[in-house]
């Protein structure tokens, strides 16, 4: 998160108890809740497909990444359509949130680096972490996220089946 | 509107005229007489001298004026079209295919080329004929040379041109040096004194040139300064009528004497026929094709992908309507865009003639390099396949078929002893079948050894010594990384690319390889690749509370899941269609769809190759157009699906990938059998 600038504007989108922050420059749009397609054999990472303005677009759920509990989508539910460099190509995805907050800007000085100990969750995955109305917010390493679940096949059926 | 390079569309044209001249020889080859070929060939080399020296592409234009006046004596029959003409005019056309497309790689082999086609031709005929293109010694006898043509040449010099240290006055010395001129100076460009930089350069200049041919001498004395400049030399137009010839402008003449009329005279007049020659080409493209940048086309094939989209919304929801007007143009629509669907990717199709005849060449290059000799038959020129598909197929065919004439056929000696005939046939063939195409590569060699695939696969590690394989299964070892069976690395084959290589080009287009091969009797490749176009029609199917979508030419028909095969789940999947046995599948097992099974299984019989595989479903929806969406990165590994599609409604349905199906369905197949006689024995 660049220190330089000063500031890095975001957007933070709430998923379970957790704030999370995402660049504001990635984003390309904030849908309701449209029709999701399963994709059968898919990790469950990425186990559906939307429909963004004609475009097929898989949707990811970050919740699978953090351990977190996976309620049925509500009303507050949204899916935020970014784009992410998966493995270098930029590629658009969309990803579920419990609840979208606001644009903000966050003080490069209140973002640190992900502890190494003492999280819940891989470091590889978190770029930082900041402070922020007495909480905290965590801003994911979405690249690194895309790039590693993405490519992990969940255990093929079709051998089963065969 | 941007501007087309001019530079890129010489080149373009240029490999179409290149490829032209090498049609044209290879045929001659075969009926060295014919005056129709050999004017044809003549016309095209002559045409990429014009235009060559159009867009300064002046060492193709002198390396080709050489080329045509060797080939002149053919023309006029004073020597014959033998094969070692032709093997030397070939290595000339792939200079000139050097010279155009990576002048920089271009050694000096022009010059050797040129003094073997001079040697073979006559020896004596145009000894004086050396590097600088001399008219006159093209045929000395012709029309006296037409002097004192006006050209108006107009440049302006890179505004940094006074930086750099140019001197304008000793260029237009320089000009004044090549003919008699007019010099005038333009100074529209010249700024209020206020804007005036001192440093820059403001003028251009109008040179009303006579010469003969100014062209190369003019570049000359531009050579430094071509980057940042304009220039444009003009025949002036009020003589160009006179002595042209009517026809030079003329695409395709087909008659030999009015070929007869433009070639001598306008070796001399070369370049005022370039500029004539170069309409010639423009109308000749414009009245029969139209060269389109490929990314429009796929933004037009998104557009019409999107109309088709929304027709299916419309249709729906006219479906539910009592509307009988919103019907009627609901059905209006589908027409219409099924139409334009099928218009527009038709324009994107392109047969796979234009890719098989650049094999004649290779075939005949490998008969020559191997000494072997071999007809090369084709069929189905005439099948189209997407642009794009056909790009890649090049490579991959080469080595086949590399591999075919340089491993698969053996020498004359050997066939004859073999009781076969001593010219080896390589038949490479294009067939439609159902959604794919396929394309064989056969040639009637000596079959693949499976003895010695398997002592080479054991000794580069691929295969334990003890493992037990059947043929068939040695036989996909070829396609294995790091194999290769050729006694001797041959400079034709083992250039790095090999069979694992073509087996993840086919792969990447999502097509397949069938092997066929028998001892003695030749070996046949064939590859099947789906139509990817980019819309197809579909069959809509329910899987649990999923849908999916089934390419429609798969589809070989539907039937019912009897009762029988249901409560025998755990047995043999097999149906009996028709008195043959069918592997079938069930989506949902596949799937791990967790509902309850309708009451009355469907199973749609789908088809890839000889395979058959029966896919069962809940419920068969109807037909409609599906726009191809491809997967995300994220979803590639999932190889039961080839993409997606949206539906009527909005929603994403996922499209099946029959080939990949059927190929389970036919490992189960195998497997069962293996059991079964396993079990027998």
């Amino acid at each position: 998160m660049s220190n330089e600038t000063g500031a890095m504007r975001a957007l933070t989108l709430r998923l379970q108890d957790e704030i999370f922050a995402i660049e504001a420059g990635s984003v390309r749009e904030i849908l309701d809740l449209v029709p999701i397609t399963e994709v059968p054999n898919a990790p469950a990472f990425v186990g559906g497909l939307i429909n963004v303005r004609g475009r097929v677009v898989p949707l990811a759920d970050l919740r699978v990444v953090f351990d977190m509990a996976r309620p049925e989508p509500d009303q507050d539910t949204r899916i935020v359509v970014l784009e992410v460099e998966i493995d270098g190509e930029p590629t658009i995805a969309g990803i579920l949130a419990d609840k979208v907050h606001d644009v903000t800007d966050i003080d490069a000085a209140l973002i640190q680096e992900a502890p190494r100990v003492g999280m819940r969750w891989r470091p590889e995955f978190v770029s930082g972490v900041a402070r922020r109305d007495g909480g905290f917010v965590i801003i994911p390493n979405l690249s690194r996220i895309f790039s590693v679940q993405g490519s992990r096949t969940a255990p093929s059926a079709e051998e089963r089946a065969a | 509107m941007s501007l087309p390079d001019p530079t890129e569309t010489f080149r373009q044209e240029a490999r179409e005229l290149l490829d032209q001249l090498e049609s044209g020889l290879l045929d001659l080859e075969r009926n060295p007489s014919n005056a129709d070929l050999i004017n044809s060939t003549f016309r095209a080399l002559h045409t990429i001298k014009g235009s060559g020296a159009m867009f300064g592409f002046t060492e193709v234009a002198s390396f080709v004026h050489e080329f045509e006046t060797t080939f002149d004596r053919v023309r006029k029959g004073l020597s014959p079209a033998t094969p070692d003409l032709i093997a030397i005019a070939l290595d000339a056309k792939d200079h000139v295919h050097t010279l155009i497309e990576t002048p920089q790689a271009a050694g000096s082999e022009g010059e050797s080329i040129l003094q073997r086609l001079r040697a073979l031709v006559s020896g004596k005929a145009t000894p004086a004929v050396m590097a600088e293109p001399a008219p006159e010694a093209v045929a000395p006898t012709a029309t006296p040379p037409a002097t004192g043509k006006r050209w108006r040449l107009r440049f302006t010099l890179p505004k940094d041109a006074l930086l750099y240290g140019t001197n304008p006055l000793l260029l237009l010395e320089e000009i004044r040096a090549i003919g008699p001129c007019e010099i005038t100076v333009l100074t529209d460009r010249i700024p209020p004194l206020d804007d005036l930089d001192p440093e820059t350069t403001y003028l251009a200049w109008q040179v009303d040139l006579t010469a003969d041919d100014p062209a190369a001498a003019i570049d000359d004395v531009f050579l430094f300064l071509r980057d940042g400049m304009d220039l444009s030399l003009v025949p002036l137009t009020e003589e160009s009528t006179v002595a042209e010839p009517a026809n030079v402008a003329d695409p395709l003449p087909a008659s030999a004497d009015s070929v007869a009329d433009v070639s001598p005279p306008m070796a001399k007049r070369r370049g005022k026929a370039e500029a004539q020659q170069l309409t010639g080409v423009a109308e000749k493209s414009t009245s029969s094709s139209l060269r389109v940048p490929a990314e429009r086309l796929d933004e037009l094939m998104d557009r019409v992908g999107e109309l088709v989209i929304a027709q299916a919304r419309l249709t729906q929801i006219a479906a539910q309507s009592s509307d009988g007007n919103l019907k009627t143009i609901a059905e209006e629509l589908e027409r219409l865009s099924s139409g334009l669907r099928d218009t527009t990717m038709g324009i994107r199709m392109v047969p796979i003639g234009t890719l098989f005849s650049r094999f004649r060449r290779l075939v005949h290059d490998l008969s020559r390099d191997l000494d072997k000799q071999i007809e090369f038959v084709t069929t189905g020129e005439e099948t189209e396949l997407d642009k794009t598909m056909i790009e890649k197929l090049a490579d991959p065919l080469v080595h086949l078929i590399r591999n075919s004439v340089d491993h698969g056929l053996e020498p004359a000696a050997s066939r004859v002893a073999a009781g076969k005939p001593p010219t080896g046939t390589v038949r490479l063939s294009a067939v439609y079948a159902g959604a794919e195409v396929a394309i064989s590569v056969a040639a009637d060699g000596a079959g693949l050894d499976a003895a010695r695939i398997r002592a080479k696969a054991e000794e580069n590690g691929i295969i334990a010594h003890d493992a037990k394989l059947t043929d068939q299964e040695l036989y996909q070892l070829i396609f294995a990384p790091g194999f290769s069976t050729a006694k001797e690395i041959t400079a034709l084959s083992g250039r790095g690319v090999g069979m694992d290589v073509v087996k993840r080009t086919i792969d990447g287009l999502r097509g397949t390889i069938d092997l066929r091969t028998k001892p003695g009797e030749g070996t046949t490749l064939t590859l099947r690749l789906p139509l990817t176009l980019a819309i197809i029609d579909g069959m809509l199917v329910r899987v649990g509370d999923g849908r999916y979508t089934i390419p429609l030419a798969a589809v070989e028909e539907c039937v019912e899941l009897p009762a029988e095969a249901i409560s025998t789940s755990r047995g043999r999947n097999f149906l009996d269609i028709r008195g043959a046995l069918v592997p079938f599948v069930r989506l949902r097992d596949i799937f791990n769809t967790p509902s309850e099974p309708d009451q009355y299984q469907k199973v749609v019989i789908v088809s890839s190759g000889d395979g058959r595989v029966g896919l069962v479903v809940d419920q068969i929806i109807g037909n409609n157009q599906t726009v191809i969406k491809q997967l995300s990165k994220l979803h590639t590994q999932l190889k039961a699906f080839s993409g997606a599609t949206i539906l009527g409604d909005g929603t994403v349905a996922l499209i099946l990938d029959t080939v990949h199906l059927v190929g389970m369905g036919q490992a189960y197949e195998d497997k069962f059998k293996a059991e079964t006689t396993g079990r027998a024995a």
